[in-house]
């Protein structure tokens, strides 16, 4: 049994040692550092699941905890980074395009490097129980975003990407932080086990704060804010479109998966302790579904006119926050935990993992062969490709939500959730959106079957590529069809905050 | 046996999209297929009404889904028109000249869809399978579709993802409505709490009226019907006969199977809907179909006029109206399957569907004017075929519901009015028939002569199964009667 904290050192270790391992590094193609990358990663991800709990810790006086929740969200921030790192070996002649060579393969090992250490960031941020470590880790990733988003120097939408993010990144930093301190000031305790502990009492008949929770609500919506901004949802989006399709295409993938999955533990995590107490469970609870509805409304419907790929699965993100945030706002009122709906929000994440970073990677290939990432781009992917044409019907059937896939029994959970606590309103927006989603998602399979080609060259795709493709493609089959493992990986162990997969 | 009827299907797309043979492969899968679906029919056992050639695979214990394939007759019966429509559509299917392994894949894939959906017993693959099948459809019609292919390409699957997205919010209702500790996704299970009424009725209404409109819109009621013509007339002879024939009878089948017996109270809360919607069904559809200009449009807007009478059935929640719809169900998935292959063929021959680009064809091709038009009577509802007796079960079922002796009335007024559709039917279809068939061949017009023996066969085949069941009703009804009693009958 491993000491929960080895992961993340180790982790942190590695993109260390990247960045001393190209100092000394002869060859001009630093692609072994990536690989390298991706088998320790790998073994990390294995690693994971021979981590000792939380037994013997105090979780009130820890910033850290290592439940199954945790450790389910550490393993999504591997992966994800494992296939980014993919990615950006398949992006290489890209990036090396775009930024000033002093020396052949230059700057190619800090793009391979900065999403370990942004994967360090977002493992840090699904144990933390704690004001300081939550910012701490955030800010962790979102710095080496900054960076990476910002990568191509020499493009200009890169730049104009780089600095919308950077600026509203910052901005939401600041809500977030001030919603903290509002949050300290009003209970004294940046714990969230802590507050949790001494917050009825605050709240009652007598207590200090009895009467009057407007503080505690401004706060709340404060940090709200900032998370909203973090896990892209309405009306918190702006930068969105912008970011997605400015950065570097693998970091994208890392912006719609890696951080999405992160604002979301840390906003479950967060609003446990204050759902427990009635009066602000309404209210927040209302202020999350409005978030919701924002989210799947716009994301959905602005999506449909999309002509670029990248642009087009921006609005999706925005649009699946928004079934997320559904999920979110179906607590159920039974005490102890998320329950049903944090089940829900955790396997629709990683289903949400598995489509996307698919359809990332086959973007990322199919655009190194027509120069260009537009959905007519993928004419006739069919006949030109067809192992890239089924990977990328598989992902687009599956972000839609059709059944046999992973991205169907997230919709499903999400939607039992809402349906058992009488989300109707929000229900009935999301038969609205689903439409809308059948609509943009097949407009790609259309132009892959229904068009011809516009070139025939063939498309030749790497071994590791097509061995993440295949991979990806199988799981989101094999999650489809068989979902308990991942059941059973939220279940393993841990108290908080997912206690036990509520029967449906 | 059920696992191979839903399985060849499967290994055939496989073997297809690896590279086998097209149209030998799926010929071959289609008729194992069929023969093994009426194998499984002869050898079921009608002593009793319950399920049998039972396969279980727990897919997840905590929520109780499993893979669970079982029959009962009604099953059996559809799981037959399934096979055989199969048959008959990958028999006729002209040469494929764009992407032919693409292109049976796809129609496999639609006939596993749905044996698979009428063989599943658990809820999870009953709705998953049918889904699945949306897809192909998408790609048959825009890739080797005809006319406005893409329109009706992207109708037909956005309504039907929208149909069946409110369907699975539909059956997620019903299984909260479902009491706490007896909630279940096995349709074994269910039916026999069906006879302990768990439900409290007030509680029914919400769930039936979600599955009304979601397997409605599946089935194309009134007026969530204006899918299905576009898409028929666009789509490739074959997917149009699978689509018709097969896939659309998924939405009335799961009527029978889970709202009628489980929500009754909720079908008697919504009857006077219902009713009105396939009173549009029969009357409104059915002079929209007399004003059409095209065969396959023609075809199309009566297929969907023809529900009208499955929905009189079912909704008169009696053994003789739903077994009358169900064997009405079987009749018309042969007779429009034949109808729309027919249809096929004159496209391929005059490529134009115009009534006034055709005549007298009836002397030139013998064959395809006698087949038409016995297959024109069978939709009529002239006796000696399926149809008539499906009908004349469902119109004594309706006027003598079980239901509230306040709805009797209504229930009266509906199947007086949809017995007039017989009129309207018989309008169109002789009109047709007399346009296409009849008077002198158009001078400039194409030169028809009989078909090729790949026709002749799989038509054949289809009218003899309808006048099998149009002789020998009771041949099916044995099968179907006691499923349905243990469904219906409290």
């Amino acid at each position: 049994m491993l000491a929960p904290l080895t992961l993340e050192v180790t982790v942190l270790v590695l993109g260390f040692l990247m960045l001393l391992a190209e100092a000394f590094s002869k060859s001009a193609e630093k692609t072994w550092i990536a690989k390298s990358a991706i088998y320790v990663l790998a073994v990390v991800f294995g690693w994971s699941f021979f981590t000792r709990g939380n037994a013997g810790v105090d979780l009130e006086t820890a910033f850290y905890t290592t439940d199954a929740t945790a450790l389910f969200f550490k393993r999504i921030a591997l992966i994800t980074t494992i296939v980014v790192l993919v990615m950006s070996i398949e992006y290489r002649s890209v990036i090396a395009r775009y930024i000033p060579q002093g020396r052949p393969g230059a700057g190619l090992v800090e793009f391979y490097s900065l999403p370990i250490f942004t994967c360090a960031g977002l493992m840090f941020m699904a144990s933390a129980i704690d004001f300081l470590l939550i910012f701490v880790s955030l800010e962790l990733v979102t710095i080496s975003l900054y960076v990476l988003v910002a990568y191509m120097r020499r493009h200009i939408s890169s730049l104009e990407a780089g600095v919308k993010y950077l600026i509203l990144g910052a901005l939401s930093t600041g809500f977030l932080v001030y919603g903290f301190t509002w949050l300290l000031g009003l209970t004294g305790e940046t714990n969230l086990v802590r507050i949790g502990r001494v917050l009825p009492g605050l709240l009652a008949e007598g207590g200090r704060l009895h009467g009057s929770e407007v503080g505690l609500l401004f706060g709340l919506m404060l940090v709200l804010v900032g998370l909203g901004f973090k896990v892209a949802a309405a009306p918190f989006q702006l930068w969105v479109p912008d970011v997605y399709q400015g950065a570097p295409t693998p970091i994208t993938a890392l912006l719609s998966v890696g951080s999405k999955a992160a604002g979301f533990i840390v906003l479950i995590r967060f609003l446990e302790p204050f759902l427990s107490v009635a009066v602000l469970r309404e209210k927040l609870l209302g202020v999350v579904g409005i978030l919701a509805g924002a989210s799947l409304l716009y994301g959905n419907l602005a999506a449909m006119p999309q002509d670029n790929l990248k642009r087009l699965l921006a609005y999706s993100s925005i649009a699946h926050a928004g079934y997320l945030l559904l999920a979110v706002s179906s607590v159920g009122s039974a005490a102890g935990g998320f329950g049903a709906s944090g089940v829900a929000v955790a396997f629709y994440l990683a289903a949400y993992l598995l489509m996307t970073l698919l359809s990332f990677l086959v973007l990322i290939v199919v655009t190194n062969y027509s120069r260009g990432d537009d959905i007519l781009h993928f004419n006739g992917l069919g006949k030109r490709s067809p192992f890239l044409a089924f990977a990328m019907l598989t992902a687009m059937l599956s972000l839609a939500g059709v059944p046999f896939t992973a991205g169907f029994i997230g919709k499903w959970l999400v939607f039992a959730a809402a349906m058992k606590e009488h989300r109707f309103v929000l229900v009935a927006i999301g038969v609205v959106t689903v439409a809308a989603g059948f609509y943009y998602y097949l407009r790609v399979v259309a132009a892959m079957y229904w068009q011809e080609p516009n070139d025939d060259t063939p498309i030749r795709v790497s071994g590791l590529t097509r061995a993440s493709i295949a991979g990806l493609t199988a799981l989101i089959f094999i999650f489809g069809i068989f979902p308990q493992p991942i059941l059973d990986m939220l279940q393993a162990r841990g108290p908080v905050p997912v206690r036990s997969v509520a029967r449906l | 046996m059920l696992n191979l009827i839903v399985l060849i299907p499967v290994a055939a797309v496989i073997a297809l999209v690896l590279g086998a043979p097209a149209r030998k492969t799926s010929v071959i899968a289609a008729a194992l297929q069929a023969a093994i679906a009426l194998l499984t029919l002869l050898t079921y056992n009608r002593s009793g009404a319950q399920f049998q050639f039972i396969t279980r695979v727990a897919i997840s214990p905590e929520w109780k889904v499993q893979y669970l394939l079982a029959a009962d007759g009604l099953s059996l019966v559809m799981l037959l028109l399934t096979g055989l429509v199969t048959l008959a559509a990958v028999w006729v299917t002209p040469p494929v000249e764009k992407r032919p392994n693409l292109f049976y894949a796809c129609l496999m894939f639609i006939s596993a869809g749905a044996a698979g959906a009428f063989a599943s017993q658990d809820l999870f693959f009953f709705y998953a399978f049918h889904e699945l099948a949306l897809i192909p459809t998408f790609l048959l019609i825009g890739l080797w579709g005809t006319g406005e292919r893409y329109g009706a390409a992207w109708k037909i699957t956005i309504y039907l993802a929208l149909g069946s997205f409110i369907l699975l919010l539909g059956l997620i209702d019903f299984y909260f409505a479902l009491p706490e500790p007896r909630r279940t996704f096995d349709m074994l299970e269910l039916q026999t709490l069906a006879r302990e009424n768990v439900i409290p009725a007030a509680a029914q209404s919400r769930p039936y009226l979600l599955l009304l409109l979601g397997f409605g819109i599946l089935v194309s009621l009134f007026p969530f019907h204006s899918w299905a013509p576009s898409a028929y007339a666009s789509a490739p002879t074959p997917a149009a006969m699978l689509h018709a024939g097969v896939l659309k009878k998924f939405g009335l089948y799961g009527l029978i199977r889970i709202a009628v017996p489980l929500l009754p109270a909720g079908a008697q809360h919504w009857a006077n809907l219902l009713l009105v919607l396939l009173v549009g069904n029969v009357i409104y559809v059915g002079f929209v179909t007399i004003a059409q200009k095209r065969l396959d449009l023609m075809l199309g807007y009566s297929s969907v006029m023809h529900m009208g009478y499955i929905f009189l059935g079912i909704a008169a929640l009696n053994v003789v109206g739903v077994t009358g719809a169900a064997l009405l169900m079987f009749a018309h998935g042969l007779s429009i399957a034949a109808l729309f292959a027919l249809a096929g063929e004159l496209r391929q021959r005059a490529g134009s569907m115009e009534f006034v680009s055709f005549g007298g064809i009836a002397k030139a091709a013998p064959f395809l004017g006698v087949t038409f038009g016995m297959v024109a009577f069978a939709a009529v509802g002239l006796p000696g075929f399926a149809n008539f007796a499906g009908e004349t079960l469902v119109f004594f079922g309706a006027f003598q519901p079980a239901v509230d002796s306040a709805l009797v009335g209504n229930y009266r007024i509906a199947t007086g009015l949809t017995l007039w559709g017989l009129v309207i039917s018989a309008v169109y279809m002789l009109r047709a028939y007399r346009a296409i068939f009849m008077g002198e061949p158009r001078a400039a017009g194409p030169i028809f002569t009989d078909p090729r023996l790949a026709l002749r066969l799989p038509v054949l085949l289809l009218i003899a199964a309808l006048m099998l069941a149009g002789f020998i009703p009771e041949a099916f009804l044995t099968f179907l009667r006691p499923s349905v009693e243990a469904l219906v009958a409290k």
